[in-house]
């Protein structure tokens, strides 16, 4: 059967493979090939043909590089904490009891699902003159008067970790997750002490997960603009704070395209290098064994590495066995009290200021701590605002909208990269994750210029095109994660009891997969329901997403309205992960 | 070669409220080769766990070499552990892997290299030193865990199934193997399988595990011909048990009356202590029942033979006593033609050597 395949394809099966991968294809060609194509034209292109004015322009003073390198400083150092602070969290994840595992990830979730306009609007408030740290330094005797911890390099820091310590965190707990816990145990009875099973056997098996959080993180954090226009100052701007200016401002497409091609070169520039140490099927965080590690890092490099790894090792066994011994009686599967500490230390920072936000958003005082009295007065505000009931629907509206069509066209096609033996499967996945890799930016900007020309700007049809190009990946992933779990045989089975292929799918099929198309949903869904970068040219006035009304709002004045919002959307997502947990629990136990 | 004796206190452990081992007391000889034999979830891993160090007992105490080693950790105890899903470092070749606990305990590179690779001849795999633990078949990996753990020559040797996912023939020569090296090593192993076959054939002794408890230690003979419960008399081999009363308890035996049945007859204890009256099964092993074709009125226990099946040597005779609400029994011969009768409902008459005959206390099952 499968030579029969091999030697001709039929009709048929051409054509089912284009109506179940086409509609993606498609919207990928139109709405991302072809608005970033012309953005890209645009830069090299004037009235007059082909011109590098632009690019003339771009290098011709220091003040573009000297915003790249920033850029790139700010994207480095935010990569490198994440990584080495979310190590331990992730980590901790993986090896406690179910219970406190759901704790854990339950916070880990709600800030990864909090919107980061909420985040980095919560840290305005915390940070400000009047706000919770100043008042703390200063009732402390600390300092005499309000610091200003503001529109700097660490308040801009402090809020790109905490916007992306989360997907750190879960990018690498899908790789620990994987490992086998009966191999730091099986080093243990060969004689390795705890310092040494970590190092040699632990650490290196948990690789493949440190760089695709890393990669993950410094190609977000290189596309932010949020957190830098909020909280840092003028000598924190970042690139695309600069393609922003160039289109609200003066509407120089040409210079905007030339300032994306530099963002995409250096994003290029990374992810090949990426490749060329680690390849890019690890980016995934599927493979535990690094499958072409070996041969890949050439035999020297390896041989330093197990060096220093064993270096590493004997260090810290050397530390703990000069700590005082509290290992008797100890179980050898308890996590240590000071990497407990250390966790819920990391998931306080970036909770917290978001729920002390709750109490502001009730008192009379404005966004002054402590809290005075007790007011729904900035609710009511709200509330009355048709702005912001108008966005909340538009968001609820397009969000839906988004997730379903994101389903509709992503599940087919992850059905064809998973069964179908269509040929040059990595291309097309690649194809299919690169608005991961495009920053958003590019794309936002690209579809702002094409939907101008097609009159879709400021529809919500347009803006659902937009957001379903960038939340389709997740969905793609997601789906075929699900099905490479499914077990055909199941199909197999059905239809030997006789069941039809309809009734297959009704019975058997769909109810397996039921969970993981509702979890890409919501993840399309929420994509969308936070989206800002696309709805931040397509959108405006009473066309607003809300998180385009917030930003709106919050670059014009912080006021306790906004904490209000805050507040809603923080509990929103916290009861949505609960309900969420809760379904996907029960459908486990059953 | 050193070895080390074993001694555990009742020890015991909990996850929640479950039991899974209850306090528990064993002692190890130097150089003894013990199998925990049991059901699945029976608690020999948990058991084997809290000996290795992987896990912390609630309660009881570990000693080795009367040397109390509860509270140390797993690699400080020099206890091998051959893990049930073998547990090879995947980011390590074959090679790596076995040479681990010799780098862990700073052997030198070249005395590392020649101990490996003896190891591997061990197993007799040496072609695959370079090979990744992925590249190979699950047999093999088994092999290779079991080398890992000879390499570094523990003084106790704790395998889990070591030999559970190897065909009929490389387990019969692994079995040979695992022997040998405990006849060269003198270790001591605890060995855990579910194939009683293997049971029988490797140990010193069997620690039989029911339910998180010992059902009953001993050398497979005590085990087989003198089982205390009928959950070890039904774990080990076929065995038809037959419902009786004590009539009196004697130095050598009791005498017994068989539920039904008008006369007495005799059988011998297994250990336990009987009282007269005392309502007891009988255990007798199919080898040793015998049947003869009987004549219209010969009296004593008869029933209708229903099937005989020939498994290669040995052929099964499965009888229906005539005695109602006596259950099915089963006797084993040699294969040979001609004799014992098997036309099927042919009546016969069972009889059985009284010394084959073994008292069990009743309900000693769980
Ligand atoms: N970490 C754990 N948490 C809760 N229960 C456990 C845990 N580990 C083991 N158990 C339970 O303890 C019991 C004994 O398990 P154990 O692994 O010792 O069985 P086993 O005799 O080795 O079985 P098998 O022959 O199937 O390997 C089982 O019922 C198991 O479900
Ligand atoms: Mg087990």
């Amino acid at each position: 059967m499968g030579t029969a395949k091999q030697r001709a394809l039929p009709r048929s099966q051409i054509w089912s493979w284009v109506a179940m991968g086409g509609p993606l294809a498609l919207l990928l060609v139109l709405f991302l090939v072809y608005p970033v194509g012309q953005l890209l034209l645009l830069s090299i292109h004037n009235d007059s043909g082909f011109t590098l004015a632009q690019y003339r322009q771009l290098f011709a003073s220091s003040v573009y590089v000297d915003v790249l390198l920033i850029t790139l400083k700010i994207s480095l150092v935010t990569t490198l904490v994440c990584v080495v602070t979310g190590y331990p969290i992730a980590y901790l994840i993986s090896v406690v009891g179910k219970e406190r595992k759901a704790t854990l990830l339950f916070w880990v979730l709600l800030s990864f699902w909090t919107s980061f306009l909420v985040r980095a609007f919560a840290w305005i408030v915390l940070l400000g003159r009047n706000g919770v740290i100043n008042k703390l330094l200063l009732s402390l005797g600390i300092i005499s008067s309000p610091a200003s911890l503001l529109y700097n390099f660490g308040s801009v820091l402090v809020g790109m970790v905490n916007a992306l310590l989360p997907l750190a965190v879960l990018t690498m707990l899908s790789v620990m997750e994987n490992i086998d816990r009966n191999l730091p145990r099986a080093a243990a009875t060969l004689g390795a002490r705890s310092g040494m099973a970590f190092w040699k056997i632990y650490f290196p098996l948990s690789l493949p997960g440190v760089a695709a959080a890393g990669i993950m993180v410094f190609v977000t954090a290189i596309g932010f603009f949020i957190v830098p226009a909020l909280l840092g100052g003028r000598r924190e701007t970042m690139i695309t704070q600069l393609i922003i200016d160039q289109i609200q401002q003066t509407m120089n497409w040409g210079f905007a395209g030339a300032i994306s091609v530099l963002l995409l070169f250096v994003v290029l520039i990374v992810f090949a290098a990426y490749d060329r140490l680690l390849g890019l099927s690890t980016m995934t965080g599927v493979a535990t064994a690094p499958k072409s590690k070996p041969s890949r890092l050439s035999e020297p490099i390896a041989k330093v590495g197990d060096v220093l790894l064993t270096l590493l090792g004997t260090i810290s066994d050397a530390i703990i066995s000069l700590l005082p011994s509290r290992r008797r009686g100890r179980n050898p599967d308890q996590p240590g009290f000071g990497l407990q500490a250390f966790a819920w230390t990391m998931l306080l920072i970036i909770s917290l200021p978001t729920i002390l936000m709750i109490p502001l958003s009730f008192g009379k005082g404005g966004l002054n701590w402590p809290p005075q009295g007790f007011t729904l007065h900035w609710y009511e505000t709200v509330l009355a605002s048709p702005v912001w009931t108008q966005a909340l629907l538009r968001s609820l509206m397009v969000g839906v909208g988004t997730g379903l069509l994101a389903m509709l066209i992503g599940t087919p096609a992850a059905f064809l990269l998973v069964r179908s033996n269509i040929p040059g499967k990595g291309a097309w996945l690649a194809f299919i994750l690169s608005p991961i890799v495009v920053p958003r930016m590019i794309i936002a900007v690209g579809l702002f210029y094409v939907f101008a020309n097609i009159g879709l700007v400021g529809s919500a049809f347009g803006l659902i095109l937009g957001h379903t190009v960038v939340a389709v990946p997740y969905v793609v992933m997601t789906m075929m994660a699900v099905l490479r779990n499914y077990d055909t045989r199941l199909d197999h089975a059905a239809s030997s009891l006789g069941a039809r292929p309809f009734a297959t799918l009704r019975h058997v099929t769909f109810p397996i997969l039921g969970a993981g198309m509702m979890s890409s949903f919501l993840f399309a869904f929420a994509t969308s329901f936070d989206e800002l970068t696309i709805a931040l040219f397509a959108t405006g006035g009473l066309n607003a997403t809300l998180p385009k009304q917030f930003w709106d709002e919050v670059t014009l004045q912080v006021s306790p309205v906004i904490a209000a919002v805050s507040t809603c959307l923080f509990i929103f997502m916290g009861l949505l992960i609960f309900t969420a947990e809760r379904l996907r629990r029960r459908a486990a136990a059953r | 070669m050193v070895s080390s004796s074993l001694r555990i206190l009742e020890l015991s452990k909990r996850y929640g409220d479950f039991v899974a081992l209850a306090p528990t007391s064993l002692d190890v000889a130097k150089g003894e080769f013990l199998t925990l034999l049991g059901p699945s979830g029976s608690g020999k891993t948990t058991l084997l766990s809290l000996i290795a160090g992987l896990a912390h007992p609630d309660e009881g105490q570990i000693l080795v070499d009367d040397a109390d080693v509860t509270h140390s950790p797993a690699y400080d105890r020099d206890i091998g552990v051959v893990f049930q899903n073998y547990a090879l470092f995947p980011h390590m070749t074959v090679e790596d892997n076995i040479a681990f606990p010799l780098k862990m305990r700073k052997v030198s590179d070249a005395e590392a290299r020649r101990r490996t690779m003896e190891a591997l001849e061990t197993v007799r795999l040496p072609h695959v030193a370079k090979r990744f633990p992925r590249e190979l078949s699950g047999g093999q990996q088994q092999r290779i865990a079991l080398a890992r753990c000879i390499v570094y020559r523990p003084a106790i040797i704790l395998m889990d199934e070591p030999l559970g996912a190897l065909d009929k023939k490389l387990r019969d020569q692994m079995q040979l193997e695992i022997k040998r090296i405990h006849r060269e090593l003198r270790a001591t192993i605890i060995y855990v399988t579910h194939d009683q076959e293997e049971a029988m054939t490797m140990s010193d002794r069997i620690c039989l595990m029911n339910a998180g408890a010992i059902e009953q230690l001993g050398t497979p003979e005590d085990l087989y011909f003198r089982p205390r419960s009928m959950f070890v008399a039904d774990f080990l081999g076929e065995s038809n048990l037959l419902s009786a009363t004590v009539r009196d308890v004697d130095a050598e035996g009791l005498d017994i009356v068989l539920a039904d049945q008008a006369a007495p007859s005799r059988a011998v204890g297994n250990g336990s202590s009987f009282a007269a009256g005392e309502p007891i099964k009988i255990m007798v092993r199919p080898q040793n029942l015998h049947v003869v074709t009987a004549a219209a009125d010969s009296g004593g226990l008869t029933g209708r033979l229903v099937d005989v099946m020939i498994s290669g040597s040995l052929t099964r005779l499965y009888i229906a006593p005539e005695t109602s609400g006596m259950p099915q029994l089963v006797a084993a011969y040699p294969t040979r033609s001609g004799s014992p009768p098997h036309e099927i409902g042919q009546l016969v008459s069972l009889g059985w050597n009284p010394a084959d005959a073994v008292a069990i206390r009743d309900g000693g099952g769980h």
